[in-house]
């Protein structure tokens, strides 16, 4: 989804210019997520996919709330459920709603080889284009979250577009519309980060020491934030990365062997060229054939 | 097809054949590859029909490649092995590059820069192969996990770089030593090519009364 209109990127997948950036006079815009608040009524896993046409194939019961097992083409927010025993021996249920964070330093735009098939807004948001998407799958190799998901079925990815539909004509995204605990807000970054950190505050008051806000640093932040009881243990929140970064193997990858390897590429053919120009081409002179035919003839019938 | 009088057959019609398929894959490969690596290039993928043909087709391209260079390694690897005459061919590299060849050791039916092509080639269509199936998102994507995936789609890359500045000097070679591409399209050289490059291989062939391409016996 994305208004192909738009003149506010800050980035475009696999671009070497300057993207058309004139109209970016905009608040950068975040997500807030509070965990403490969420009741896991997956209001927002429907309001999802009620606001982008989304259905997924009805699939089995694995034994968990979460359902379906995993995020996919057709489920860009999924609420992950873990039964965590904490220090105290006492079981704790968490639950977590994940979907894409929408970095600021996002590793699927960075691996991303189709021109503008992923695209980051001056408001932050970061968006899959379909009709630039060729399908190859570097998205998940970037994505320090696993978010991103390959169709079968036409060979794009998808993942959560932050709504940047109802955002752009000043709505707020579907899901925290749906939220009916007011765990889900939505507002200008600088807004979020504020009022998290007076729930922070107040779950700190309340005993949870070990409160925080989960905003990594590693992706340079990011525009969907989590307020989390446990901040140190970001792990036990179904897996959620305690210090996200982009893999090292996709930066060497991107930012070294890709200039790197075009370059040495341009050198070898164009030292061959000189090479060529220089010396010339390496023929058969006459005195060659005049030694063979005479070793020729002097060991004629010797073998035969 | 009759080979011309008195010249020495290079290569055989079916090792013509067999690196005519690899040469198509392998260029195939280099532009789609290429197109995928650096957004400077992605313009080739409209050779293939676009971003999506471009990403389907290149692995089943390699497919067809890693198996043809299995054909390669069986016809040519008796021929490619390394010994003496390799090192003191090397040691006179500058006069190879320099065209003052009367000056260069005499050597078999494969100098060390040929062999080296082709070993390199040996050692990393197979890596390619590998690391390719590893980052083929359609039929793998859930086979390795994503960590290895990173490490596979960087082996590639760099494989892949590693093997065109390889090919470039392969065919850059070839058209250098006059004579070459026609050892490869027809099949056969002349006995002045055959002492001036290859002079032992030459010997060999005229000792034992063979016309090519391997000495009888
Ligand atoms: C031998 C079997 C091979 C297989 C199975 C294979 C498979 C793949 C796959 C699956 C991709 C990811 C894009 C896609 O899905 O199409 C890819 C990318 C690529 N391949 Fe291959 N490939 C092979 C051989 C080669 C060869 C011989 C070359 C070079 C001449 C090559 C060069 C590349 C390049 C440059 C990329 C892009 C890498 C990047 O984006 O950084 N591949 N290959
Ligand atoms: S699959 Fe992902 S990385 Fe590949 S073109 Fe589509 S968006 Fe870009």
């Amino acid at each position: 989804m994305t208004d192909l209109q738009s003149q506010d990127f800050i980035r475009i997948s696999a671009s070497t210019t300057t993207p058309p950036a004139a109209r970016n006079h905009e608040v950068e815009v975040a997500k807030l997520i509070d965990v403490s608040r969420c009741i896991g009524c997956k209001a927002c896993q429907a309001a999802c996919m009620e606001w982008n046409n989304l259905r997924g194939d009805v699939g089995t019961f694995q034994g968990s709330y979460t359902n379906p097992a995993d995020l996919g083409p057709h489920t860009w927010t999924l609420m992950r459920f873990t039964e965590h025993e904490n220090a105290t021996g006492d079981l704790e249920w968490l639950i977590r709603k994940d979907g894409c964070m929408h970095c600021a330093d996002p590793g699927c735009l960075e691996a991303c080889p189709a021109p503008g098939a992923i695209v980051q807004y001056a408001n932050g948001i970061v968006d899959f284009v379909s009709q630039n998407c060729i399908g190859c799958g570097y998205c998940v190799k970037g994505c320090p979250f696993n978010i991103p998901r390959i169709s079968a079925a036409d060979s794009k990815s998808y993942k959560c577009t932050l709504c940047s539909d109802r955002v752009s004509v000043g709505m707020e995204p579907a899901c925290v519309k749906a939220c009916p605990t007011g765990a889900i807000l939505f507002g200008s970054k600088t807004d979020m980060r504020s009022w998290a950190g007076e729930r922070v505050e107040d779950l700190k008051g309340r005993g949870f020491e070990k409160a925080g806000l989960y905003d990594p640093p590693g992706v340079g932040g990011t525009h969907v934030m989590y307020v989390l009881p446990h901040a140190d243990t970001p792990s036990i929140y179904a897996g959620l990365p305690g210090n996200p970064a982009i893999s090292v193997f996709v930066d060497v990858w991107k930012g070294v062997l890709k200039p790197l390897a075009l370059a040495g590429l341009a050198v070898t053919a164009v030292a061959g060229f000189l090479h060529w120009v220089i010396t010339g081409t390496n023929e058969v002179e006459e005195n060659d054939d005049r030694s063979a035919a005479d070793f020729i003839k002097n060991h004629e019938g010797v073998a035969k | 097809m009759k080979y011309p009088e008195g010249t020495l057959v290079r290569n055989t019609r079916a090792a013509r054949v067999n690196h005519w398929i690899t040469a198509t894959c392998f260029v195939l490969l280099m532009v789609s590859g290429l197109s995928m690596f650096h957004p400077m290039l992605f313009w080739l993928s409209g050779l293939f029909g676009g971003g999506q043909w471009t990403r389907t087709i290149h692995p089943w391209i390699g497919i067809v490649l890693a198996l043809s260079y299995a054909g390669l390694i069986v016809q040519f690897w008796r021929d490619n092995f390394w010994n003496r005459d390799d090192i003191r061919w090397l040691r006179s590299i500058v006069e190879v590059v320099v065209n003052d060849e009367a000056k260069v050791p005499e050597v078999g039916r494969f100098n060390a820069g040929q062999k080296f092509v082709f070993w390199t080639m040996a050692l990393l269509v197979p890596a390619l192969l590998a690391t390719g199936l590893v980052i083929w998102q359609s039929y793998f994507g859930e086979a390795t996990t994503i960590e290895t995936q990173r490490a596979a789609e960087l082996v590639h890359s760099w494989a892949a770089a590693t093997a065109i500045m390889i090919w470039i000097i392969h065919v850059y070679a070839a058209i250098w030593v006059r004579g070459s591409v026609r050892a490869m399209t027809r099949g056969y050289v002349t006995p002045g090519w055959a002492w001036r490059h290859h002079r032992k291989w030459f010997r060999d062939l005229v000792t034992t009364g063979s016309t090519g391409p391997r000495p009888r016996g």
